[in-house]
This record gives C-alpha cells, sequence and structure tokens, in this order.
C-alpha cells in the first residue's frame, strides 16, 4: 500500500516538471501570442462559495432553480434559466412589466425604462438589487435536501426502536446512535444536572444540520453547495442559540453580567460593558467560525484547482491534484469538528445561562 | 462583499426548514429514540444492580453456611472432646475404684490371713504343748522304767549341770 503511494507521487512528481519543461519551451518559441486576459482564481473561488441560482454540475449540464422575488408590483416567479445562464448581466429578462439581470449571482432590476444592463469595472449602473430574493437557490434546496435527508434517516431509526424494542441496536440505529449519544453527552458535560435533557433535541438538530451542511459541500461533482459556509445560515443557527439562550436565562446568569461576583465594585465600569458585549460576541463568534472554516475550506479546493489555470499547463495537476486530495481529506475532518464545535460551545452556553448561583 | 452579506431568501427558508426540522425531529426522531435509549440504559442499570445485589446476597449466605459449618465442626469438636474426657474420667475413675477395692479386699484378706494365723498358730501352740506333753510323759515313762535308765539320766542330768 504504502509503496502504491509512493509510485503514485514520484510518477505525478515526473510528469508535472516534463510537462513544465515542454510548456516553458514552447513559450520561448512564442506560439502563444494571443493576449488574454489572466485568470481570475480569486474570482472563481469567491464565486463558487457563494449561492446560486442554479446547480451548475459542469458547463452543458447546469439544473435551473426556480427564482421568486419579491417586488414593489408583488410576487414573480420564473426559472433562473430565464437569463440563459449569463451573470454579467447581458441578458435581460421581463416580467411583469419589470426589466431583471443576473450579476454575480445577484439579482438586479433595472431602473424604469432601461432595457440593457450598463456596466461599469463588473458592477451595473442602472438597477438596484432585489433583495425580498426568495428564490430557491443552490443553497435552499441544499437545505431542503438536508431536511429531507436528516428525516428519512432519523424517522427510520426510531421506527427501528420501536420495532426492535429491547434489542441491540442495529441497522441504521447502530450507526446513528454512538453519534446520538455522542450528543447528549456534550449536553450533560456543559449544562449542570437535568436541565441538560431540555436542550438536547436542540443541539442533536443543530449538530445533525451543520454536519450533513458541511458534508454535502464536500461531495465532489455535485456542485459543492457551501450551506455552512453561508453567512446567512451561519448567522441563522447562531440566532438561533443565541434566542434559545437567552429564553432559557436564569437570575444568576444576568447577576453574572451586571454584578460579577468577587469583583471590586470600581471595576465595574469595564467588567460589566465587556460581560454584555460578551452576550453577543459568543454567537457572533459561533457565526463566524463557521463560516469561516468551512468557506475556507471551499475556496482553498478552487485555490488549489486553479492553480493548473494560472500556469496554463495541465501538467501542475501533478501538484494541485494531490493536495485537493489532502484538503478534502482534512476538510471531512473539518466537516465534523466544527459540528461539534458549534454544538458544544452551544451547550456551553446554555450551561451558563442556567446555571444556578452557587459562589 | 457579497460573500458576507446576509441573503434575505436564504435566512427566509432556512429559519423556515429549521424550525420545521427541529419540531419534527423533536417530535418523532429525538424523543423516542432518546427515550428507548434511556430506558434500556436504566434496565441496564436495573439487571447490573440485581446482578450485584444477587452477588451479595449469595455472599452473605455462603458466608451463612460457612459460619454455620464452622459452628457445627466446632460442636462436634467439642462434643468429641467431652466424650473423650468423660471416658477417660470413667476409665480413670472405676480403675481408682477398682484399685481401692482391690486394696481393701487384699487388706481383708491380710487380716483374715492375719487372725486365720493367729489361730493356727495358737492351735498349733496348743497342740504341740499337748503332743510335748505327751511325748514328755511317754519319754519319762519309758526312761525311768528301769532304775539304770533312773539313774544314768540322773547322770546325764549331773553332767549337763557341772557342764554349765
Amino acid at each position: 500500500m504504502k509503496n502504491y503511494v509512493k509510485a503514485l507521487l514520484l510518477g505525478l512528481v515526473v510528469i508535472t516538471v516534463g510537462f513544465a519543461y515542454a510548456n516553458a519551451s514552447s513559450s520561448d518559441a512564442g506560439t502563444v501570442a494571443v493576449d488574454k486576459e489572466p485568470f481570475n482564481a480569486a474570482g472563481h473561488a469567491v464565486h463558487h462559495a457563494m449561492d446560486a441560482h442554479e446547480f451548475h454540475f459542469t458547463d452543458g449540464f447546469v439544473i435551473p432553480l426556480p427564482v421568486i422575488l419579491w417586488t414593489d408590483n408583488g410576487l414573480v416567479t420564473f426559472m433562473s434559466s430565464a437569463f440563459h445562464h449569463t451573470d454579467d448581466g447581458s441578458h435581460v429578462h421581463t416580467a411583469d412589466g419589470m426589466n431583471f439581470v443576473k450579476v454575480h449571482e445577484t439579482i438586479y432590476q433595472l431602473d424604469a425604462g432601461a432595457t440593457e444592463a450598463h456596466m461599469h469595472n463588473g458592477h451595473l449602473e442602472n438597477g438596484s438589487k432585489v433583495w425580498m430574493d426568495f428564490s430557491l437557490t443552490k443553497n435552499v434546496t441544499t437545505i431542503f435536501l438536508i431536511a429531507i435527508l436528516l428525516v428519512f434517516i432519523f424517522f427510520r431509526s426510531a421506527k427501528k426502536y420501536k420495532t426492535n424494542k429491547d434489542k441491540a441496536p442495529s441497522g441504521i440505529s447502530a450507526w446513528v446512535e454512538p453519534v446520538i449519544l455522542f450528543v447528549r453527552e456534550i449536553a450533560q458535560d456543559n449544562i449542570e444536572g437535568d436541565k441538560h435533557k431540555k436542550f438536547v433535541p436542540f443541539l442533536l438538530t443543530v449538530f445533525f444540520f451543520i454536519l450533513f451542511g458541511n458534508l454535502l459541500g464536500l461531495l465532489p461533482f455535485l456542485a459543492n453547495p457551501n450551506v455552512t459556509g453561508s453567512i446567512s445560515i451561519t448567522l441563522l443557527l447562531a440566532l438561533f442559540t443565541f434566542i434559545v439562550q437567552l429564553a432559557n436565562s436564569k437570575k444568576a446568569f444576568w447577576m453574572h453580567i451586571i454584578a460579577p461576583p468577587g469583583v471590586p465594585w470600581p471595576l465595574y465600569v469595564i467588567i460589566v460593558p465587556v460581560e454584555i458585549a460578551g452576550i453577543f460576541i459568543k454567537p457572533a463568534s459561533l457565526m463566524i467560525r463557521l463560516f469561516a472554516n468551512i468557506t475556507a475550506g471551499h475556496i482553498i479546493v478552487v485555490a488549489l484547482i486553479s492553480i493548473i489555470f494560472v500556469n496554463e499547463s495541465l501538467a501542475w495537476a501533478g501538484l494541485s491534484v494531490p493536495f485537493t486530495l489532502f484538503i478534502s481529506i482534512l476538510e471531512i475532518l473539518v466537516a465534523f469538528l466544527q459540528a461539534y464545535i458549534f454544538t458544544m460551545l452551544s451547550a456551553l452556553y446554555f450551561g451558563m445561562a442556567v446555571e444556578e448561583a452557587h459562589h | 462583499m457579497d460573500l458576507v452579506t446576509p441573503a434575505v431568501g436564504q435566512l427566509f427558508w432556512g429559519g423556515l426548514v429549521f424550525i420545521i426540522l427541529l419540531i419534527l425531529l423533536t417530535k418523532f426522531a429525538w424523543k423516542p429514540i432518546l427515550s428507548a435509549v434511556n430506558e434500556r440504559e436504566e434496565s441496564i442499570q436495573e439487571s447490573m444492580d440485581m446482578a450485584i445485589k444477587t452477588k451479595a446476597e449469595m455472599e452473605a449466605l455462603q458466608a451463612q453456611n460457612q459460619d454455620l459449618l464452622k459452628e457445627a465442626r466446632i460442636d462436634r469438636d467439642k462434643m468429641i472432646k467431652e466424650a473423650s474426657e468423660t471416658s477417660k474420667r470413667m476409665i480413670e475413675e472405676s480403675r481408682e475404684e477398682g484399685k481401692a477395692q482391690q486394696q481393701k479386699i487384699v487388706a481383708e484378706a491380710q487380716k483374715i490371713i492375719n487372725a486365720e494365723k493367729a489361730a493356727a498358730i495358737s492351735e498349733l501352740k496348743t497342740q504341740v504343748a499337748s503332743l510335748s506333753l505327751e511325748i514328755a510323759e511317754k519319754v519319762i515313762k519309758g526312761e525311768l522304767a528301769s532304775d539304770d535308765k533312773q539313774k544314768a539320766l540322773a547322770e546325764q542330768i549331773a553332767n549337763d549341770i557341772s557342764l554349765n
């Protein structure tokens, strides 16, 4: 096994070096004289990490998704294929007397009277962003998929517990039970006493939602939806944690903030504002941590693949493919790790909120 | 900048789906699974407690048995000891008694023997005395049957005296 890996790596290195030399000599000959726009790796990476109005598997195989817009004239719906897969505003779609264009996966409504998008440095000059965009985007569709998967898996395993009562877990429940117990243990470790029981369902839902979102984004060839690397989704999850935490907070939690015990009162001037800011910084850190980790994973994969295109030589695949493989495997670890961290910190915050005073 | 701008659509659909998912999973998945797991854990705990209790009971029973056995053994040893002591004592006692009896018998026999002896001796003495008298009578009668003999006797006696 080890020898195979060595041989493979060595082969890749030899091919890379060989092709690179061949490429260099051909450039020296000056055969490539076309003045091309340089490959924009950063643009590609960010574009890939963003939400989209279609599932773009490969050029020529694109699944259009429904666009649902709430405009001044009410609800407007059409399929995203109406834009003819353009993303630079070059195709204007007219619906209900309004003109829409899609630029950088954002839908703009052109100003009244305008029939063509005027672009300047990649920005639209004669239109405004449609904020109320309820389209079933790539991320939204993936969220539905996550929900269907979770319902399917856990309803089935719940049924298994009913039919297989008084038996050791088998089949699907043998797979999910250790993870469920793991999440329950996170709750038990961070929330005192029997109070943890109330939070276990929420923590389980958050954990599996994040885990499945992370993992679905890692599946190759499936357009890599970046659900848990979307700031909207991490904001939402952090917000839910924040609401659940505050809804269950006890007096002791607020006393810790307003009058921290064991602190001389002159220090309150510093401590109390910090503590109050801390209430909001905690969920904000949850939001940013998950977003940054997962988005970074998506961006680095595109960046590594972009090495091939930046150098305009397939030979670089010998370097970029092993790297990408390595990062992808690392990202599987990160997928589990981030789901764990989010759940664990949520449990910690709940534990702080429900803690009884014992000082 | 687009990357860090929250999108209304995702917030709306994501929130809706998450809340529905939370409710559905809590009702139809987490609660049944957790309660089944809890029940199983409790039954395992109960079984283990029962096993420990049974083991302790068994041990107590065994210890009790051991105690009973020990007591029985002690009792037996005591009984054996007592019996042997009693028998020894009885043997000793009977021996003593026998000895005493024997001595008494011997003493009595001694006494009787002595009395008999004394009686025999006195009888013998009486017999000897009468016999001696008879003998002396007969001797004297014989001695004194002739004058010679009377003379010779007288002489002999006279010799004896002179020798003295």
